[in-house]
């Protein structure tokens, strides 16, 4: 059989496959990043911790409640939601009318304290969470053994994503929010509850970052550190998508698990610097992302 | 300024006054443990170390009117991190001794400090056997575990028991290629075959990639040559993808009992590992390791363990020396076996190796397990001399 650039296409294809899975992941927490930037021009760095914490949070529902995998991919965002809004409440919402950088700063403190005081209630090597039952295995492709779950993950952030353009891009709802985003204080005037949306808004997001980490849990330790592993990464894409497009920021999350996929194939010891390296090259290209407008 | 003058000078009366402790500057010994704090390597080294240390110098107790003091400092496993701290350490606070540093390639940074600046380096957490190798220091003495030991007990274990063609996933770093080059020696000298390897970045998450990678060489045993969260997340990963149960086998180099610990048995069973040091070996062991679990909550690890090692015999070395002159206290080091709860009768040899016994452990299956950290089962002692590379093979300048 043909060969490029001396790997078999079997193996080859089976790793193209394992880009998209990782894809996944940066897609959820890109577009949470891009809803929120986009609504609250809040740089929230506090997306990372708030991961963590949604794998966290599965894995305390299992331990302590007996609650299992598929109720607390539902529960978990919605607990991380409600925190989320928590903090827009009392914190976030001093900063509007503050630089981005303000928020930015706040996030991050958060991200610290958040990750501080899990490390050191649960140790840096984090916990076991175990895969659901009707999950295990995995189905042998010709190529590649794929464990189901990774076929899952793949599955239930596209549905994710999806979902989520189409409420916001499709729906009446959606178009409150872009219209907020525009101009908030003319859709104030129409008598829509901007305030309230915000909140919403960034609690949906967040909540996106926990069910990202539910996913997560059963395939990486559920640790301390898994969101500040990840976290910089996700900045990388939603940077070369364009700063809060949505689409962008599937589409750039996908894409780029992808090219460092082929990366850990062909030059291993670079698959964490060449999302940086498409970045680099992005911004020079296009300084407002592959998807972005220059406002 | 003056006051400070009046200080030295107080200092310098009740100093001809003791004469116990004469040699011994400005009264107060001081001991940085420097590791990984918050990082992947924290849980095997991190506070659990700087109790370890502390446990060390109560157990000691007193050096004339000296007073030990413990610090410590966070490297982010950052050697440029490690040798900002540990200079500053040595001319600002006047620190006698470094303690613990994991991550190999902070540890050589770390060493050559020392070496040029004459403070005692008493290493637990690197695993590098070029520490007393090519890179070995008259002030460094290696405690806990080397690449080699690693090597030779898991290495030499898998291949004679059929494991004879291997593929390794290795750190992308000192250690990691130190300890793939060992493993790969100790392979090939027990008959076995090294068909490739891939390196990847330390602390990376998502191993799929490299697993199938290693899953497609089609060697019957994996070598994973990295080191905690990273060792964790492989293992974990290559039971999703089926490996083990594809007939190939994994070999966790180096694996800690805490990282069996957060792995739980249901993944982590029928492991082989390396380990100086379990919780669980004797009396002696157990005692130590419930006064150890009372204050931090988990059993010691070795690194752990190694810290409280190197720490106590350098103490006692002050002690019987009667001075903290570095020379002096390398010279006494050498000179006595260590001993303590783990440790009987070991030589320290020229090139900084403490020769202890490695021991070869299996991973016990959930039903063998009667509880929480009951993990290991033994399964053969391999002797220091076999432990620890041949003196002459070190390329140490100290080995004449």
């Amino acid at each position: 059989m043909f060969e490029l650039l001396g790997i078999a296409p079997q193996a080859l294809f089976g790793q193209l496959l394992l880009g998209l899975i990782n894809g996944s992941f940066y897609a959820i927490l890109s577009l949470g990043l891009a809803v929120i930037f986009g609504m609250l021009n809040v740089i929230n760095f506090a997306h990372g911790a708030l991961y963590m914490i949604g794998a966290f949070v599965a894995w305390m529902l299992l331990q302590y409640l007996g609650i299992g995998y598929w109720a607390s991919l539902i529960l978990s965002p919605i607990i991380v939601g409600l925190l989320g809004a928590l903090i827009e409440r009392t914190l976030l919402r001093r900063l509007y009318h503050l630089d981005h950088l303000y928020g930015l700063l706040l996030t991050f403190g958060l991200a610290l304290i958040f990750e501080g005081l899990f490390r050191r209630e649960f140790g840096s090597s984090g916990q076991p969470y175990t895969i659901p039952d009707l999950l295990t295995g995995g189905k042998n492709l010709g190529f590649m053994f794929l464990p189901i779950y990774r076929g899952w993950v793949i599955v239930a952030s596209l549905i994710v994503c999806l979902a989520t353009w189409f409420v916001i891009e499709r729906t009446k709802l959606g178009s409150y929010l872009r219209a907020a985003t525009e101009n908030p204080t003319l859709v104030s005037a129409f008598g829509i509850n901007v305030p309230r949306m915000i909140l919403l808004t960034y609690a949906f997001g967040v909540g996106l970052a926990a069910f990202a980490g539910v996913l997560a849990a059963p395939i990486y330790q559920v640790s301390p550190l898994m969101g500040s592993n990840l976290i910089i990464v996700v900045f990388a894409v939603v940077v070369i998508g364009g700063m809060g497009s949505i689409i962008g920021s599937v589409v750039t999350g996908f894409g780029l698990g992808i090219i460092e996929g082929l990366t850990k194939v062909f030059y291993p010891e670079a698959s964490t610097t060449v999302i940086f390296l498409v970045m680099a090259i992005v911004l020079l290209i296009r300084p407002a992302g592959l998807f972005g407008r220059t406002r | 300024m003056k006051l400070k003058y009046g200080l030295a000078g107080f200092a310098g009366m009740v100093l001809a006054a003791g004469a116990a402790n004469a040699q011994i500057s400005d009264n107060v010994i001081k001991i940085g443990v420097l590791n990984d704090q918050s990082g992947l390597y924290a849980d095997i080294t991190g506070q659990g170390s700087v109790l370890a240390a502390r446990m060390a110098a109560e157990d000691v107790g007193k050096i004339g009117n000296t007073t030990v003091e413990i610090v410590f400092a966070d490297h982010q496993n950052k050697p440029d991190v490690g040798s900002t701290v540990v200079r500053q350490w040595i001319d600002q606070d006047k620190v006698d001794a470094i303690a613990d540093v994991p991550t190999s390639s902070v540890a050589l940074a770390v060493q050559q400090i020392t070496k040029e600046k004459k403070r005692l380096f008493l290493m637990s957490g690197p695993a590098s056997s070029d520490l007393t190798g090519k890179a070995c220091s008259p002030y460094g003495f290696h405690f806990a575990y080397d690449t080699y030991m690693l090597a030779i007990g898991t290495g030499t274990a898998l291949t004679k028991s059929g494991g004879d063609t291997w593929f390794f996933l290795t750190a992308d770093y000192a250690f990691g290629h130190a300890l793939e080059r060992d493993a790969g020696e100790a392979v090939k000298a027990a008959g076995g075959k090294v068909v490739g390897a891939v390196r990847h970045p330390l602390n990376t998450s998502d191993f799929s990639s490299f697993l199938l990678q290693a899953q497609n060489s089609k060697a019957k045993i994996i070598g994973l040559a990295n080191a905690g969260g990273d060792t964790i997340n492989s293992i974990k990963q290559a039971a999703e993808f089926g490996i083990v149960a594809g007939g190939q086998r994994l070999a966790g180099l180096l694996v800690f009992v805490t990282d069996v610990h957060a792995l739980g048995l249901k993944t982590a069973q029928g492991l082989v590992v390396t380990e100086s040091f379990y919780w669980d070996m004797n009396d002696e062991t157990r005692k130590f390791s419930k006064r150890f679990f009372d204050k931090h909550g988990k059993q010691p690890s070795m690194v752990q363990a190694g810290v409280y090692s190197g720490v106590a015999h350098y103490l006692k070395a002050v002690k019987a020396a009667g001075t903290d002159d570095p020379d002096k206290v390398a010279a006494e080091m050498r000179k006595t076996p260590v001993n303590d709860f783990f440790t009987k009768n070991a030589a320290i040899r020229a090139d900084g190796r403490i020769m202890r016994d490695a021991y070869l452990w299996q991973v016990k299956a959930p039903a063998e397990s009667k509880g929480a950290w009951d993990y290991y089962k033994l399964v053969a002692t391999i002797p220091a001399e076999q432990a620890a590379r041949p003196l002459k093979d070190g390329g140490c300048d100290l080995v004449k």
